[in-house]
């Protein structure tokens, strides 16, 4: 056991480097950076670029189209994007229906689906949260009745992410609403241009516009959209979840992140020095390094256990607590740091000129992005679930 | 020692509250904030002749109804209640205070226009370098015939954008971060020199960055006093603050309590677990510790200076602290729900978070109570 990378590890790592340095969209230079908000066209110019090389799926199987790295490059790869504020990739195809897709699905389903995936041609965004079911997901009564070889869906559902640009979404419906909640669901794709899907805003505490409220009206699913079995949806929803919080510790773009607060400490004045020379801010950045890399190391093991055939368990709930926990105080601190500035919401900014700024371009997102950060507490299985799911799952309590 | 609410601060109380109740409800601040000017400025003109309340805390000769810092303090706890975007703390506690203070031809002359709703004051006292010192300030006061000329850029200057006047923190003589020489003056907003950057901030508020580029103000402008005045100003707008957080805690804990009573996840309500339950009844703890520092800071306004600090500090620490605990407890509870701007509960959340750091975080508190009282 040790932490030394391979001669062949150190080649990828700059491989990457040099691929990453020589093909990231100029235009999106910076924009992670910032905070910016991402159009669809953004995000695609990435996915579009790593597609063409055959690196936009490095979890999926090689069958698949996914890259055969071992787990130590697929680590040099996350570090290695994070580092050079490479904005990530839309989950929804890759990380989520993706994998549910090749793995549960009929070849007819895998032909179809999975290349527009990989390519980036087809949007996908996820239907499962509904106003009265959130944490308690198994509850969700949007139905759908079999017509025929369709299903006609009727019901509502929520927070879905960037609904606005998609294509295709996976949805939960109740095909049986007599059977027990978890086992009369089923796992439907759906054309979001089918007649009776109707996509609303809703605008978060930042001004932003991520998720959508989407109505089903009658609309018709052909039968052959269902992944896996009639009422056993449930079993692809869960796996979906395991998938959701592995990557969801988010280590490297934290890592990424403690940098940029370092970076906000050193410019901001505290007196006659520096803010990070204050001993509290001091100490506030150390224990969030403190925990940021206990969280990696619990990573790597968790990694190097599913190398060695074992899933992602349960224990991948410890990521998503930790992992979201850390993306959110490392919000909290740009905040603090950034001071009187955190106040000025930029998006009410009018005409001005170099002479009367408001404030430095790194406190214009702070207090936003703190808002909008709370959301990872949240959303992927609220923290109190995932506590849940450990106290039963794990510890059998 | 007697912790009753007199009659009359009852009646204040009452009589703010049951016209806030009537107008200020969560749609009708929404649609105050999309006008032009980011208020609603017919709601200051009641608060001033049909409530007749803006005179709370000044003292009878000027036309005020003789009260003081529990006045403020019971005015902010209400107003927080309602989010709203009305500049009492700058014109009335800040503005105000200074002028009750320093009294003389000045506050005679501007405390009436206060109490009558037509004088409203931005205090331009923060600076881009400067956090949360007062005394650490670049803009200059050169003295120039009987007056002086300003000049220097003021950073987040709330209210700025509707105020007829700006209480300025200027230094006359020293260099940076010294004491002496940082004095205090009251200039009419429109004068030639001032150049203004109005933005709204994320707690719903307008503001603004002033330029002064040499802006000719006369002598009467300098209202004397130097930092000793500016720190007892800035400590009641502080406390001031602390009792608009009672109101916004307050509000964090009734919507969210509301809330774990009436979602129902897993077939019951989900204020029927004890995970939430114990939450429910930490940020009841939390929002009644953020009343007492408040109570306890708005008492020992009056207080030898060493005192009044150290006290004002404590309490502001503990409220930010709170706060911060309230705020993010309340908005994990509600899930989803409590990201998005249609609910009242994340705009309280908003304000709050913007109280933890307003004349100085947790932190810079602590570090000023350990300066002052635990020396080795």
């Amino acid at each position: 056991m040790h932490l030394d990378f391979s001669p062949e590890d150190l080649a990828f790592q700059q491989e990457v480097r040099t691929f990453i340095a020589e093909n990231y969209p100029a235009d999106l230079r910076g924009k992670q950076d910032e905070g910016d908000e991402l159009s669809k066209e953004d995000f695609l110019s990435w996915h579009k670029v790593l597609a063409k090389k055959g690196w936009v799926a490095p979890a999926w199987p090689v069958e698949y189209g996914g890259t055969g790295w071992t787990a130590t490059q697929k680590y040099i790869w996350s570090e290695e994007t994070a580092r050079a504020d490479c904005i990530r990739l839309m989950p929804f195809g890759l990380s989520m229906v993706g994998p549910v897709i090749y793995t549960f699905g009929s070849p007819e389903q895998k032909a179809k689906f999975l290349p527009g995936i990989l390519s980036g041609d087809d949007w996908w965004c996820q239907g499962y949260s509904e106003p009265g079911s959130g944490s308690d997901l198994a509850s969700l009564r949007t139905k759908a009745v079999r017509d025929g070889n369709h299903y006609v869906v009727n019901g509502q559902k929520t927070w879905t992410t960037m609904a606005q640009h998609a294509d295709w979404g996976f949805f939960l419906v109740r095909t049986n609403p007599d059977a027990k909640q978890q086992e009369g669901i089923s796992f439907l794709l759906i054309d979001m241009k089918t007649p009776g899907i109707t996509v609303r805003p809703i605008i978060t505490l930042g001004g932003e516009h991520e998720v959508n409220e989407v109505w089903l009206e009658d609309v018709r699913v052909p039968a052959e959209n269902r992944i896996y079995e009639e009422d056993k949806g449930w079993t692809c929803a869960k796996f979906l979840l395991a998938h959701e919080r592995t990557g969801i510790a988010g280590v490297a773009a934290s890592k990424r992140g403690i940098e940029k607060v370092k970076t906000i400490a050193r410019a901001e004045m505290d007196g006659d020095k520096p803010l990070i020379a204050n001993a509290f801010f001091k100490r506030k950045i150390a224990e969030l390094e403190m925990d940021l890399t206990a969280l990696e190391y619990t990573e790597l093991r968790s990694l190097a256990g599913e190398s060695a055939g074992k899933g992602p368990g349960p224990e991948s709930s410890l990521l998503k607590i930790k992992g979201s926990e850390i993306q959110q105080r490392l919000t909290e601190l740009t905040l603090e740091a950034v001071g009187h500035y955190g106040a000025p919401y930029f998006r009410g900014f009018g005409e001005g000129d170099n002479a009367h700024p408001i404030g430095p371009d790194y406190a214009h997102r702070a207090a936003p992005t703190y808002f909008n950060t709370r959301k990872t507490t949240i959303y992927g299985g609220s923290n109190e679930i995932q506590r849940n799911i450990i106290a039963k799952m794990v510890l059998g309590l | 020692m007697d912790f009753n609410y007199t009659e009359t601060q009852d009646m204040l109380r009452d009589t703010l509250a049951r016209f806030l109740a009537d107008t200020y409800d969560f749609e009708t601040r929404k649609k105050m904030l999309v006008r032009p000017e980011g208020r609603d400025p017919g709601i200051w003109q009641a608060l001033a002749t049909e409530l007749g309340i803006l005179g709370a805390p000044f003292a009878e000769e000027h036309g005020g109804l003789g009260g003081g810092a529990l006045e403020n303090m019971i005015m902010m706890e209400e107003l927080g209640k309602v989010i709203a975007i009305e500049p009492y703390l700058q014109t009335v506690v800040i503005g105000g205070g200074a002028l009750k203070h320093t009294g003389g031809a000045r506050a005679d002359a501007v405390i009436p226009e206060i109490i009558a709703g037509n004088a409203v004051i931005a205090f331009a006292y923060a600076e881009p370098q400067g956090r949360y010192d007062l005394a650490n300030i670049r803009t200059s006061a050169k003295a120039d015939g009987a007056g002086f000329v300003l000049s220097g850029h003021k950073a987040v200057v709330y209210a700025a954008p509707w105020a007829t006047h700006l209480l300025v923190t200027a230094r006359t003589c020293g260099s940076i971060r010294e004491r002496a020489g940082v004095e205090l003056f009251l200039i009419e907003a429109n004068l030639p020199g001032i150049v203004r950057r109005d933005y709204p901030t994320v707690d719903g508020f307008q503001a603004s960055e002033i330029y002064f580029e040499n802006v000719a103000i006369p002598g009467d402008a300098h209202l004397p006093g130097g930092i000793e005045l500016i720190e007892q100003l800035v400590d009641e707008a502080t406390v001031a603050v602390c009792g608009e957080a009672i109101g916004i805690s307050r509000k964090l804990h009734e919507g969210t309590l509301d809330y774990t009573k009436q979602r129902k996840q897993f077939g019951q309500p989900i204020g029927k677990f004890q995970v939430l339950q114990h939450r429910m009844a930490d940020i009841f703890i939390e929002v009644e510790q953020i009343a007492s520092m408040a109570l306890m800071g708005a008492l020992k306004l009056d207080t030898p200076a060493a005192e009044r600090k150290a006290a004002v500090s404590l309490a502001k620490a503990k409220v930010s602290r709170s706060l911060n605990f309230v705020g993010q407890n309340a908005i994990q509870t509600h899930g989803g729900i409590g990201i998005t701007q249609e609910l009242a509960i994340g705009h309280y959340f908003k304000r709050g978070t913007m109280i933890e750091n307003q004349f100085g975080s947790a932190d810079f508190h602590l570090g000023r109570f350990e300066d002052l009282t635990l020396a080795d």
